[in-house]
């Protein structure tokens, strides 16, 4: 009789923190407790806290322990697990109300997500089939096998209104239905798994902790469309989610999920697993096509579009992990219940990876319409050392930012398209008062540069003439033209780029261009950074009126930039300077600005 | 078919549906500017100059690769479309080197036409990492110049079959390249030097050895020239003349004013060639493996030596005809002439790039010196005339030296594809009719070899050329005998031959260079190559026969599968005395 599950998050976040080194711990320790027959240790996807692993959950009860090292595992043992007494200090405290937080239901975090593509990641074992079925895995497949047909699975996908969860947003029964009007008799169904946007995280999360949920959705999608093979195309730098996925395909394909006849049916369908070697531009789907079939990872014009002309020519869909995430459940649960979650024209949930400046760093699905404010500050719990909300990028390199003005607006496709940037694959990157938005800018331009293809022109040359002047501009050596060149080049760039990775490259500069143009001018003619981030625009000084004249600075100052008499101000020679910082840290009177 | 209407700059025309918006503007004159762009071979919208403007269209699409819509409005060339075609050409500069005055396509190259046209006239600091040249090779790369437009990449690829260039690296980085950064010569390149006619700006061109022959011009030493029969037909381009202008007579006199002391016609060695080859044919014929394959085109030996080396047995052990030419020159032509054959320079003018290649074959030497001591493509036989102020189209016309100028009708036109074949079966239908016969059966041509029906067959361009491989290694090849040259159309279209700038000429330019091909054979005095006078006498005073002893030892060599690239091992021979 088992008493008592233990969840140990084994996304790949926790991973690194060590989760796998607490879990071997744990049983050990129950095994010397004599407790491996009451209590079971499982080992899950993604939690969604990444920030806070390793992370514990203990059912029946549900609490929730944060940043468990190896050495505390001894205690949770002796004191939860053995006596029933909750170890207070492993707890989660809410960052903003300081409320200490037992249960995970009761979490801010939690409470206020909508789990569809998560719904089992970080729920159950990704290793263990059965518990995948358990939770209604593959009865969607039975669902569509038996009581559908091809027409009706589309229609219903149509009907739920469900978009792509990829960056663009196509209605997906649509794309499925291009291709399953081809008469072509083979045609392909390909998930993209080449998550590259930096800092989004959620199709590896699905793939490594609910691999089998893809593989139900793309036989789904296969049938939809009358294919017969599929593609996930994964990158190699997610090494447990292919570990995870292929070891999944090899256990549908025992159960006669995959492979000949499925479930008995006349439908056939195989799967095969692609890995790609990581380069940004795979992610767009031509590319992605052409990685696959072993060319060189390039886009090529559109049209043809892949459902007419795809995977070696022949009718192709290709969708995201997480939009596959969301078929069985459409599927089980019908149009109707989906259509009923989101706004008029983005429905359903979205998955958001938030990162950067914001208390809970993670993984969250919340319903399409869902405020900036809720995301940042309820459910991310707000900003490290509550400093003041700057903006927030979403849709990674090709996206825009959200202002403080934007903070109320609900995130949706159409809502953020209108305000300039996109909803990409849902990366949020929250910044404060601290960061500098033309270094932001730089910093994307920096990626798209390096991940340009080289195909076109117009990216490969334009984003490096781009990335030069930015990088002038947050050196100090800014000109007037430069604002109006940035604008050109980046106009230019968008016109006439091959694929989307170019024409959406200089959407970062124009979106901190249009919201945050004053800091470009303070760093163009003041020669001044006003979030005090770039280097080479920061000065340090001396305030003579709080100096006493200790010399502790001038002490603790590597390049020896720091001068005067004992007893009277010191002050600061500029061109020596290096700006490390260590001076503020050391003297006792702050009487060192950084400015 | 049906049929699209579309207006393109206030103008409908009605075109058939899957056209482009490229090709729709040019039915109603617009010629939009192109970089990457080659009709049915390389369309891959990748240089974004011919970007038009396209109403309800948030971007501006690249015609190339757009097809039309009903009722599409297109502008070709708004000021937005103006000004994003000036910008990428500013941007393409920005990393192209400025040095346009001492470029090998000076004049010559579409980029530098594109940015005139455009009035582009300020631009982008040029900034950009160089890359080392690739100097390996009989081909040289100058990656810095490249713009990156593929049309080499695909020509190797799909034209060719031999794809040894590809992108390497991405982003700003991005180069066009043999795998691993590496050079031509490390690859199995066939120096065919399609790529080089390919490229719109002069990132790829052969080596350039006009000082070599200017150094033995002006030496003490006994230089005698050959020229290829293709390039009497593509030469005039060079100075103005109109495609396929045959400039035999003047350009004899220029060579002869430029100091060569004999000027001779590789066509001599095309009609020994015919002998040699017909005589092997016959000989082979019940005996050994068939088919025969022919050997003229060193980029289709490397070809089979790199890809197919179990079949190099199938080629025709002949030489070509330039290095026939050779170790006859250093043979036979030094005791006619009675010149030692130390002294004597053998300099050869040819359409191809690859010839360069096969002169410095180590087994190349039959003669006791290396055959062939340079070889000259026709631009740079053009490079030569123009240094020394030949106005062509104003020189008298003067005939070949004797005796190795004299030559058949036949022999010319193995400057195109089927005349190896035309000229084989010329000699070999008269020379020996109770052999070989010609007979028609069902309207088709027949020919018969001692009562056996053989079949012949001619390809050019080496992805045809890799078929008949593929059949011969698969069992699948019926013929017994066949003429393969490396370049589509052959050497009229060699990879030495005057550059055609604008791709979409170049057909209507190669076509010209073979009906002159063809009107030359027409008017020759002599038709077949046995009947010419002067290969009888080599025969008689010096060779013996066909396939005699002594012809085997100076005229045929071995192919074999190849153990050691001499490519790779070798440097250009500037001392010219063979030893490699």
């Amino acid at each position: 009789m088992i008493r008592s599950h233990i969840l140990v998050c084994a996304g790949a976040g926790c991973v690194s923190s060590k989760s796998r080194l607490v879990k071997e711990e744990l049983l050990t320790r129950l095994k010397l407790q004599d407790l491996t027959e009451e209590i079971r240790v499982i080992e899950t996807g993604c939690i969604g806290t990444c920030d806070l692993g390793p992370v514990l959950v203990l059912y029946p009860e549900g609490v929730f322990y944060q940043k468990v090292g190896v050495e505390d595992v001894a205690e949770i043992v002796e004191e939860h697990l053995v006596r029933g007494r909750v170890v207070q200090r492993l707890l989660y405290k809410e960052p903003l109300s300081e409320e200490i937080l037992e249960k995970m239901a009761d979490l801010e975090f939690f409470r206020r997500q909508y789990r569809i593509a998560l719904h089992n990641t970080g729920a159950i074992d990704p290793d263990n089939i059965e518990e995948y079925i358990a939770r209604d895995g593959y009865f969607a497949l039975g669902k569509v096998l038996s009581e559908m047909t091809p027409e009706t699975v589309i229609s219903e996908i149509k009907q739920s209104g469900l978009r792509g969860r990829g960056g663009g947003g196509f209605p997906t029964g649509l794309k499925w239905e291009f291709a399953a009007r081809s008469t072509s008799s083979t045609k392909f169904v390909v998930c993209n798994a080449d998550e590259g946007d930096p800092g989004a995280f959620m199709d590896r999360s699905i793939l490594e902790g609910d691999p089998h949920t893809i593989i139900e959705s793309m036989a789904i999608a296969g049938y939809a469309i009358g294919a017969d093979q599929g593609y996930v195309y994964c990158r190699a730098e997610y090494p447990l989610a292919i570990e995870r996925f292929v070891s999944a395909l090899e256990k549908a394909r025992e159960m006669g999920f995959l492979g000949e006849n499925v479930l008995g049916s006349t439908f056939s369908f195989e799967l095969e697993l692609r890995v790609g070697a990581g380069a940004f531009v795979c992610g767009e789907e031509t590319a992605l096509l052409s990685s696959i079939e072993g060319n060189r990872g390039e886009p090529r014009p559109r049209p043809p579009f892949p459902a007419v002309k795809g995977l070696w020519d022949s009718p192709t869909i290709i969708n995201n992990v997480e939009t596959y995430a969301n078929i069985p459940s459409i599927i089980l649960k019908g149009a109707e219940w989906f259509n009923k979650i989101g706004t008029e024209k983005s429905k359903g949930t979205k998955v958001f990876a938030m990162a950067g400046k914001i208390n809970n760093t993670g993984l969250v699905e919340v319903p399409m319409g869902t405020t900036l404010r809720e995301l940042v500050y309820e459910i991310g719990g707000g900003i490290p050392g509550n400093k003041k909300f700057k903006a927030a990028q979403t849709g990674g390199p090709s996206g825009g930012c959200l202002t403080e003005a934007n903070l109320d607006t609900a995130m949706d496709y159409d809502t953020l398209l209108s305000l300039g940037s996109m909803m990409g694959s849902g990366g949020l990157i929250v910044m404060d008062e601290n960061t500098c938005m033309v270094d932001i800018a730089r910093f994307f331009l920096d990626f798209t540069k390096d991940e340009s293809c080289g195909k076109c022109s117009p990216c490969r040359i334009g984003t490096t003439r781009m990335l030069q002047i930015l990088e002038r501009i947050v050196n100090g050596e800014g000109i007037p033209e430069d604002i109006d060149a940035l604008e050109k080049l980046a106009s230019f760039i968008k016109d006439t780029s091959l694929c989307g990775l170019g024409q959406s490259a200089p959407n970062p500069v124009l979106s901190t261009l249009r919201n945050f143009r004053d800091e470009y001018e303070a760093h163009i003619y003041d020669k001044r950074c006003p979030a005090g981030s770039c280097q080479a625009l920061i000065h340090f000084t001396i305030n003579a009126a709080t100096c006493i004249g200790c010399g502790i600075c001038a002490k603790h100052c590597p390049s020896s930039a720091i001068v005067g008499e004992r007893k009277k101000p010191f002050s600061i020679l500029d061109d020596q300077c290096v700006k490390c910082g260590v001076c503020v840290q050391e003297c006792p009177f702050q009487a060192i600005e950084r400015r | 078919m049906s049929t699209v209407t579309v207006t393109i700059n206030g103008q409908t025309v009605d075109v058939p549906v899957n056209t482009t918006v490229l090709e729709a503007a040019k039915q109603i004159g617009i010629d939009i500017p192109k970089l990457c762009h080659l009709k049915d071979l390389n369309e891959i919208g990748a240089c974004r100059i011919c970007v038009v403007e396209v109403e309800g269209r948030r971007n501006l699409p690249a015609s190339c690769v757009l097809p039309v819509e009903e009722g599409m409005v297109v502008k070709t060339h708004s000021k937005r479309v103006l000004e994003a075609r000036r910008m990428n050409v500013q941007l393409m500069l920005s990393v192209h080197p400025q040095d346009c005055l001492k470029c090998v396509r000076n004049q010559n190259c579409q980029l530098q036409a594109l940015t005139h046209d455009l009035g582009v006239r300020e631009g982008f600091p040029v900034d950009y990492d160089p890359t080392p040249l690739d100097q390996g090779a009989v081909i040289h790369r100058d990656p810095n110049k490249c713009i990156l437009c593929r049309r080499c990449v695909t020509t190797c690829e799909q034209v060719q079959g031999v794809t040894i260039l590809g992108a390497l690296e991405r982003g700003i980085e991005t180069v066009i390249s043999p795998a691993w950064h590496g050079s031509l010569g490390d690859v199995s390149c066939t120096f065919c030097g399609q790529c080089v006619q390919a490229c719109p700006v002069g990132a790829i061109y052969e080596r350039n050895d006009t000082q070599i022959v200017w150094d033995m011009l002006n030496s003490e030493d006994y230089v005698v020239v050959q020229v290829a029969p293709a390039v009497r037909t593509a030469l005039g381009e060079e100075f103005g003349l109109p495609a396929g202008t045959d400039v035999t007579g003047k350009m004899v006199t220029a060579l002869r004013r430029l100091g060569f002391n004999k000027v001779f016609d590789t066509n001599f060695t095309a009609d020994v060639t015919i002998m040699e080859e017909g005589h092997e044919l016959l000989d082979r014929i019940g005996k050994q493996e068939l088919p025969l394959l022919t050997s003229c085109s060193p980029g289709w030996i490397r070809f089979v030596e790199e890809q197919y080396p179990q079949l190099t047995k199938h080629l025709s052990t002949c030489k070509s005809p330039q290095q026939m030419f050779g170790a006859l020159a250093k043979t036979y032509l030094a005791k006619e002439e009675k010149v030692d054959p130390k002294v004597i320079k053998t300099v050869s003018i040819m359409p191809c790039t690859a010839k360069k290649y096969e002169a410095e074959r180590p087994e190349m030497k039959d003669s006791g010196f290396r055959d062939v001591d340079a070889v000259l493509t026709t631009r740079e036989l053009a490079l030569l005339m123009k240094q020394a102020g030949v106005q062509l189209d104003r020189l008298p016309e003067e005939e070949y030296d004797a005796p190795m100028g004299m030559s058949s009708g036949a022999a010319v036109l193995f400057g195109q594809s089927g005349g190896v074949m035309e000229a084989a079966l010329r000699t070999l239908l008269a020379a020996y009719p109770e052999r070989v016969k010609l007979v028609q059966n069902d309207g088709v041509s027949q020919v018969l070899i001692d009562g056996e029906q053989v079949e012949v067959k001619v390809v050019s361009g080496l992805s045809q050329a890799r078929q008949v491989l593929e059949d011969i290694a698969n069992g699948k090849n019926t013929a017994q005998f066949i003429e393969i040259m490396a370049c589509p159309g052959g050497c009229i279209n060699g990879g030495g031959q005057p550059t055609v700038m604008d791709p979409e000429l170049r057909q209507d330019v190669i076509a010209k260079r073979r009906s002159a091909i063809k009107d030359l054979d027409k008017a020759a005095a002599i038709a077949g190559s046995h009947e010419n006078p002067a290969v009888q006498r080599l025969y008689e005073t010096f060779l013996d026969h066909p396939l005699s002893s002594k012809s085997h030892h100076l005229l045929h060599t071995q192919y074999k599968p190849k153990v050691q690239d001499p490519v790779k091992n070798s440097h250009y021979d500037h001392t010219g005395t063979g030893a490699n």
